[in-house]
């Protein structure tokens, strides 16, 4: 999914299109950025910038506020270990450092391969079944150290 | 509409989806279909039941026959037995005490027999996709009350007398919010449905978007009504995608019914509604930092006033409750004010959804009457605490709350009750701890939390929580002093007084209070270097006790650091010096003979 500097841009300009007359259009607009390259490069956000004429530190100030934000590449799949109160007290902090100690990454760190990134979060929401974690899109949840290796394997 | 002798809803709650409720529900139909019982029988896919750690959840109506944990594999056998020939199969039951082995009907269960559902009322009963179902359920019929019948000033004064409070965490009066909303000047409106759900631990509102979507956008067309808008916000986290997708839905279905858009209902009265994501700070959950952000700016607080009524969203007048808050008012508008404040306490009236989690055996979301205590929902709704261990603490209201303690339990749950006791009602997280939870650690945890969603505008959030931090972690490690404490309460007072919203004004609360309560713990690790509950690593010590090692191995071969010894049949030894205690060796342990301290 690695798109060129020029497709960056171009990419971009389709996603700003709808926003240009409408208002509160940035968060929205990087968060398409981000779900179409998979991060928001610095060609992306100077792209924004002019075409919804908002100045670049405005947007990198959003970019950077928001703990959903990426400027740097990230790994195919993204592995969410719930650090909330509810997962804490169940042991999730044996989940996450099972998680670093396989992938050999630290928290929002991104394996070689960019197979996996790993990111703490506050809660997922499922705090009946702590601990949890998420992987991309699927919760997995009364999780145990030694389930942790069986469940990223299916992600290739 | 087709009619059906039977109904199976399998619960579609994220809770039961990620243990396999999606695999179940195609088996459910694949059997049926195979039996061509699919005309008479129907399968309906829920939202949470709450009782989260026993899914997947399946209901079987009309008994109402509750089976818990069901596995795509038990499928065959419910649909042979209890479908075909009539015989519920009661393996798959809830189990519960030694008089009632089985409980067949989800009613006699303790944890729904001491609930009121209200806010909850349709979540697990009905289909969340399907419009139908819920107007079914008098859907919708609060609205058309209210347009048929009703001025947007007799809305308000019915909303007053309910007596309801706002579920978000201040509990401020919601009729008197909305009267002053309604008596802002503008030609430009809007409500805002506040969806952030940013309290770890707490996942009602949650569960009531996945199960009962339809209810919010009617309270929200409720109170626009009364105060005079026609656009509606709901900010919703990200880390939510199935809420997000049945709201689309939702959305879609009332504007294809006509109840979304233009003149609804044949009146003057018109309304649409967005969904705007949010995109992971906890602080969007605060009213002024959540409409910065849904305007694209970076989340961040501003002093009040002027309040959101006057100057809210691209500064018109705003008008910002919690999705529970909005779920409570259509039932309000059918029911009546005098039915709702029947319910509760002198001033806190009505029900709350709490989300019971934690070290406690029944965890999920149960929904009770104000003034219900903590240990009827502790002990009776959630059934004790998990493994029969020794109830501690429970902590409530999340970052902002605190934790309370045995001594408390009897205390009765209310807005006033809770705050005198120095925690907070907050949006309903209740994390209940065991004799093996630190409070000095849960203290640590909730800082940290804080610390790091501060959004750094007032230094003493910023800075004062980071200073609170650095003592705490330096208590946990061992190297504390005892004027650690007196510095910490210090800091703790000018965080309070000197942040600007909700989330440094309470920051301090997790540890004020487990100082008040549990100032023994801190004494512990500073004086005597030891954590009593065995969680801080840096002051707890493995050994495995020689009388009853049976020298099977695993231990040490389970030790990342290689600092067991012994030969096989042979009592093992820790190498305290090498261990790094991460405790594999007592988990891995089949006798118990590896003991903290
Ligand atoms: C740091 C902080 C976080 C908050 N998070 C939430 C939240 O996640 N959900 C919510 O409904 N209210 C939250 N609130 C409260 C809101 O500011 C606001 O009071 C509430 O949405 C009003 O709705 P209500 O009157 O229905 O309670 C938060 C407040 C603060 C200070
Ligand atoms: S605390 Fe982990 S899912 Fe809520």
């Amino acid at each position: 999914m690695a798109f060129s500097v020029e497709e960056v841009r171009e990419k971009t300009r389709e996603i700003v299109q709808p926003w240009k007359t409408g208002k509160g259009g940035l968060i929205p607009i990087l968060q398409k950025v981000q779900e179409t390259v998979g991060y928001l490069p610095e060609e992306s956000l100077v792209t924004i910038s002019r075409e919804m004429k908002i100045p670049l530190s405005e947007i990198y100030g959003v970019a950077t506020f928001y703990a959903q934000f990426h400027l740097t590449p990230r790994g195919r799949h993204i592995v969410r270990v719930c650090r909330g109160t509810a997962c804490h007290v169940r042991g999730s902090l044996k989940i996450i450092d099972s998680v670093k100690k396989m992938l050999h990454v630290e928290e929002n760190g991104t394996t070689e391969d960019l197979r996996f990134t790993l990111e703490p979060v506050a809660c997922l929401g499922a705090c009946g079944l702590a601990p949890v974690m998420m992987v991309d899109s699927q919760t997995f949840g009364r999780l145990t150290p030694d389930k942790v290796k069986g469940i990223l394997d299916t992600f290739e | 509409m087709q009619i059906y002798r039977s109904h199976i809803l399998v619960c579609g709650g994220t809770g039961c989806v990620s243990g396999g409720s999606k695999d179940v529900i195609d088996e459910f139909q694949k059997e049926l279909e195979r039996r061509k019982l699919d005309k008479e029988v129907l399968v309906v896919h829920t939202g949470c039941h709450g009782m989260c750690e026993l899914g997947p959840i399946v209901v079987v109506y009309p008994e109402g026959t509750f089976y818990c944990r069901v596995q795509k594999t038990d499928v065959a056998e419910l649909v042979e037995e209890h479908i075909y020939k009539g015989r519920p199969v009661s393996r798959l039951m809830y189990a519960g005490s030694e008089e009632m082995p089985v409980v067949p009907h989800y009613k006699e269960i303790p944890f729904y027999s001491k609930q009121e559902r209200i806010a909850l009322a349709n979540c697990g009963y009905i289909n969340p996709d399907n419009i139908d179902e819920y107007i079914a359920r008098r859907g919708y019929e609060g609205l058309g009350k209210v347009l048929s019948g009703m001025t947007p000033a007799q809305v308000i004064d019915e909303m007053k007398a309910s007596g309801l409070r706002g579920r978000g965490g201040a509990g401020f009066p919601t009729g008197l919010k909305w009267s002053f909303c309604a008596a802002s000047k503008g030609d430009k409106k809007y409500v805002i449905c506040n969806a952030d759900e940013g309290d770890p631990g707490a996942f009602m509102d949650r569960s009531i978007l996945e199960g009962d979507p339809h209810c919010v956008i009617e309270g929200m067309m409720i109170g626009a009504y009364a105060m005079g808008a026609d656009e509606g916000y709901i900010y919703c986290r990200a880390e939510y995608p199935l809420a997000i997708q049945r709201l689309k839905t939702a959305i879609a279905q009332a504007e294809e019914y006509g109840l979304l858009g233009q003149n609804i209902m044949g009146t003057d009265f018109s309304f649409t509604v967005h969904i705007k994501e949010g995109a992971g700070a906890f602080v969007c959950g605060e009213e002024t930092a959540l409409m910065a952000s849904i305007e694209g700016r970076r989340g961040m607080p501003r002093p009040r006033p002027p309040f959101p009524a006057n100057s809210g969203l691209w500064e018109k007048p705003s008008n910002i409750n919690n999705v529970e808050t909005w779920a409570n008012v259509p039932r309000i508008m059918v029911n009546g004010a005098e039915w709702y404040s029947s319910m509760g306490t002198d001033k806190s009236k009505g029900t709350k959804v709490f989300a019971l989690t934690g070290k406690v055996k029944h965890t999920g979301l149960v929904e009770v009457p104000m003034g219900i205590t903590l240990r009827e929902i502790i002990f009776d709704i959630g059934g004790g605490i998990l493994d029969d261990k020794k109830f501690k603490a429970v902590q409530i209201g999340g970052p902002s709350g605190g934790c309370l303690t045995e001594d408390h339990l009897d205390a009765k749950v209310s807005y006033e009750s809770l705050t005198a006791l120095g925690a907070i009602m907050g949006s309903g997280g209740l994390v209940v701890m065991d004799e093996t939870t630190c409070m000095v650690d849960v203290a640590k945890f909730f800082l940290t939390f804080v610390q790091k969603e501060s959004c750094g505008k007032c230094p003493f959030c910023r800075i004062g929580t980071k200073r609170m931090l650095e003592i705490l972690e330096r208590i946990t490690a061992g190297e504390g002093k005892m004027e650690d404490l007196d510095t910490l309460e210090q800091l703790a007072l000018m965080v309070r007084t000197g942040s600007l919203c909700g989330l440094g004004q309470t920051a301090p609360n997790p540890v004020l209070t487990t100082l008040k309560y549990f100032r023994d713990e801190y004494v512990a690790h500073i004086k005597d270097k030891k954590c009593p509950a065995g969680a801080c690593t840096a002051l707890v010590k493995y050994s495995i006790d020689p009388a009853v090692c049976i020298g099977c191995t695993k231990c040490a071969r389970n030790c990342p650091a290689s600092c067991i010894a012994g030969e096989v049949k042979k009592p093992h030894v820790i190498d305290s010096e090498k261990c790094i205690r991460c405790g594999n060796c007592k988990e891995v342990c089949p006798v118990g003979a590896v003991s903290v301290e």
